[in-house]
Order: C-alpha cells, then sequence, then structure tokens
C-alpha cells in the first residue's frame, strides 16, 4: 500500500510566539515537498513539528500507508546536528543506527559498507567520526538515511556545507528515494535539484505558508 | 538494545568518556582519608564502612550529568526519541550500561580500598556486597535528575543537587546493612533487603520519570 501523508491545520508555537499555523498538505507516494522561507521563518519548528518532537498547538499530522500512523515512527529526521559520535568509528555509528533504529516493515535499509558507497566515502569507515571534515560528517549523516529504512524523510537544510558535487549525489538518493515510493519533505535555500517538486514557502511569524 | 548497551560501554571507554574519572574520584577520596584522620587504626576501621559508601556515591553522581546531555548535543537524542522502541526501554538500558561502565568499576575497586581503611574480611565483603546492590539505584536515581537538567548548560551541579536528597535512603541503608554484618546484635538481613527493595522501586520509577522529563524536554 502506497504511503500518504495527511498535514492539517498544522500550528506550533516556540515560547511566546505561534512561528506558523494553517498548514495543510497532503503528499502522496514518490512526492516532495520543499520548504524554503527566510531564516527565522519556521522551516525547522515545520520539520520538529512534522516529527513529533515539538507538540504542535493544533492540528495533527498522519501517515497511511505505513508500518504505523505515527510518522515519527516512519520517519527519518536529519537535523542539524548529525546524531553521530565523534568517538566512535563511522561504521560502529552507522552499524548501531541500523541495530537500533531497524527497518519499516515496507522497507529494507542498505548494509552499511554499500551506504557508505553510495555517499561516496568508501575507505574511511574505519576513522572516528570526529577525523572527517564537516562535508564529510555531513554526507555520513546522510548515510543513516540509507542503513535503516523509513517511508518518509524529514531534512532540515541538508545540503549545508555540503560541495557541489556531494549536492548533486544527495540529489540522485532523494530521486531513488522517490522512485521507491517515498516521502521526502526538505527545508532548504537552495533547490535540491529535482524536477517535480512542490514548494512550501514559510513567511514567519504567523504568517500563512503558501502551498506553490 | 544490546546495540545501544554496547554503544554507551564502548563510549565510555574511549576518549572523553569518564569511565575511569569516577574510580580515580572514588580512590583519591578515600585514600586521602588516612591522612586526615590519622593513623587511629580502631577509628579507620569503625568509619571504613560509611568512607568507602559516601565515596562511592559521590564518584557515582560525577559522571551523570552526560548521560543524556551528550546524546542530546549531538542530536542522537531527537532520533531516540523518535523511535518505535518505548523510551522507557531506551533509557533503562541507558542507565544499566552507565552502571556498567561506572558503577561496577567501584564495586571492584572497594576490597582494594577496604584495605586501607583497614577493614577485615567481613566488613569489605559485606561493603562490596551492599554496594553491587545499591550503586544502580544511585545511576537509576540520576537518570531523573539528568533527564531534567538536559537542555541546561552546566546542569552537572544541579543534577547532584537534584539527586542527592533521593539518593540518602540508599546510603543509610548500604552503611546500615554494612555495619551490620560486622556488629553482632545488629540483622544484616533487613537492611540488606530494604537496600535491595529501594534498587528494584528505583529500577521501575526512575527510567518511567527520566524517560517522561525527556520527553517534555525536547523543542
Amino acid at each position: 500500500m502506497p504511503v500518504k501523508l495527511h498535514v492539517e491545520d498544522l500550528a506550533a508555537r516556540r515560547g511566546e510566539d505561534l512561528i506558523f499555523h494553517d498548514i495543510s498538505f497532503v503528499l502522496r507516494a514518490g512526492e516532495a515537498l520543499v520548504v524554503t522561507g527566510a531564516n527565522g521563518s519556521g522551516k525547522s519548528t515545520l520539520l520538529r513539528a512534522l516529527s513529533g518532537l515539538l507538540p504542535p498547538e493544533t492540528g495533527r499530522v498522519r501517515i497511511e500507508g505505513a508500518g504505523s500512523p505515527n510518522l515519527a515512527e516512519s520517519s527519518h529526521y536529519l537535523g542539524h546536528r548529525n546524531a553521530m559520535k565523534r568517538e566512535l568509528t563511522v561504521g560502529e555509528n552507522l552499524v548501531f543506527w541500523q541495530d537500533f533504529m531497524g527497518d519499516s516493515p515496507d522497507g529494507n535499509g542498505l548494509p552499511v559498507d554499500v551506504a557508505i558507497e553510495a555517499l561516496g566515502l568508501s575507505g574511511i569507515g574505519h576513522l572516528p567520526f570526529g577525523y572527517l571534515s564537516a562535508g564529510q560528517q555531513r554526507r555520513m549523516a546522510m548515510a543513516r538515511l540509507l542503513v535503516a529504512y523509513r517511508p518518509v524523510w524529514l531534512l532540515d537544510e541538508p545540503t549545508a556545507a555540503l560541495d557541489a558535487s556531494a549536492d548533486r549525489m544527495f540529489a540522485g538518493l532523494v530521486r531513488i528515494h522517490l522512485e521507491k515510493g517515498g516521502i521526502v519533505v526538505a527545508a532548504t535555500h537552495q533547490p535540491l535539484g529535482i524536477d517535480g517538486v512542490r514548494e512550501l514557502r514559510m513567511t514567519g511569524f504567523a504568517g500563512v505558508g503558501d502551498v506553490i | 538494545m544490546i546495540a545501544l548497551f554496547l554503544r554507551d560501554l564502548k563510549l565510555s571507554v574511549r576518549a572523553g568518556g569518564g569511565a575511569l574519572i569516577g574510580v580515580l574520584f572514588f580512590m583519591t577520596v578515600v585514600a586521602v582519608i588516612p591522612f586526615g584522620v590519622g593513623p587511629d587504626l580502631n577509628l579507620l576501621s569503625r568509619i571504613g564502612p560509611a568512607i568507602l559508601w559516601i565515596g562511592a556515591l559521590l564518584a557515582c553522581l560525577l559522571g551523570l550529568d552526560r548521560l543524556f546531555q551528550a546524546e542530546r548535543e549531538d542530536g542522537s537524542l531527537d532520533v531516540m526519541l523518535m523511535q518505535e522502541t518505548p523510551l522507557v526501554l531506551t533509557v533503562l538500558v541507558k542507565c544499566l550500561a552507565h552502571w556498567t561502565a561506572s558503577g561496577l568499576p567501584l564495586v571492584i575497586a572497594s576490597p582494594l580500598l577496604g584495605l586501607f581503611m583497614n577493614m577485615n574480611e567481613v566488613a569489605i565483603g559485606a561493603t562490596m556486597l551492599t554496594l553491587l546492590v545499591g550503586t544502580p539505584a544511585i545511576t537509576f536515581i540520576g537518570a531523573v535528575g539528568a533527564a531534567v537538567a538536559v537542555a541546561l548548560p552546566r546542569g552537572g551541579l544541579l543534577v547532584s543537587i537534584l539527586v542527592l536528597p533521593l539518593a540518602i535512603p540508599v546510603l543509610i541503608f548500604g552503611v546500615s546493612a554494612a555495619y551490620a554484618a560486622v556488629e553482632d546484635p545488629a540483622p544484616f538481613l533487613p537492611p540488606f533487603l530494604i537496600l535491595i527493595a529501594i534498587t528494584l522501586f528505583f529500577a521501575v520509577i526512575g527510567p518511567l520519570a527520566a524517560a517522561a522529563a525527556l520527553r517534555s524536554s525536547s523543542d
């Protein structure tokens, strides 16, 4: 059964301020949504509200066709921080996340060495994560998306700190994920390099987001 | 879950992990006591179990504040919060790994330090046994403090202050059981069983409360 993501009248608050309200959209399998907007317009807050890490003020988020109706359990969240331990090697980090997260019932993650290869970093899997450069660390954080399967990817500025070739490679990974019937929601300043994505422009501070 | 346990153990023995800091602190505290108290062997052997327990309690508190803070700083906590695995279970496994890395070495080091305090074999054995049973409770209680203070920079002192009052019963029953083993009229079993009960009680309450605190602190 193809997945389908419903977001209805979502509003979220940070402290006293209502950051956004009345955000509604539906994404079907194979669709991507790019969230754009100025700094502080609420892109990250929207992604955290979707991932369940920030309780939404109103509205609801649900997913059909995945293992559980709870979006948090059916999605990967790639935030500003990489969720990798500097003291462990790249391989150990990825093996841990693979074991800990497991796969969603409707798909399979890649073996760790294949994932490292897919990110173009083969040969450095034995190094401690802390030895890598910022761009390499970011790429390794993306490898986490591949080792455990989740139908929905929630990406917050995924390509910050990446060079142009890594940008293209990441666009390729996103395209493969969409072709497999996944859903991607990405907050970004740079274009993802994928055709046919929808765009949600955040205007910030209780402004209304427009789905284009 | 075993993956999480092994990862936390690995982290605690690698650079910056701090598993040994607790033991070193424990040794330092106990080793300086004879110099401060003076060479009165009878006095040393009388206060020995209490000193070992106080040292172990403080050493247990030392590394607790990093239990969840390190996970939060690198973003791992977000991923853990989103999983299907109940957060309570994740917290419990993290506590067990933390105890294995920093509590168990204290128990193992305690007989050596008991010799410093001129304790006899029975007293050393009893203290070691009570530490083995009692220190997990301190970790479970500490997990609650660590979860409450997870978002605070320099929360270490706050964790200790939050946790210490709750850890006092562990200290009381641990020390009284250790004394009961060497002093004749007092029975050993009742305080020891209460100590076990405290540990089991906090093994349930601690992870539940810590998981609730972590959920509400995520933003």
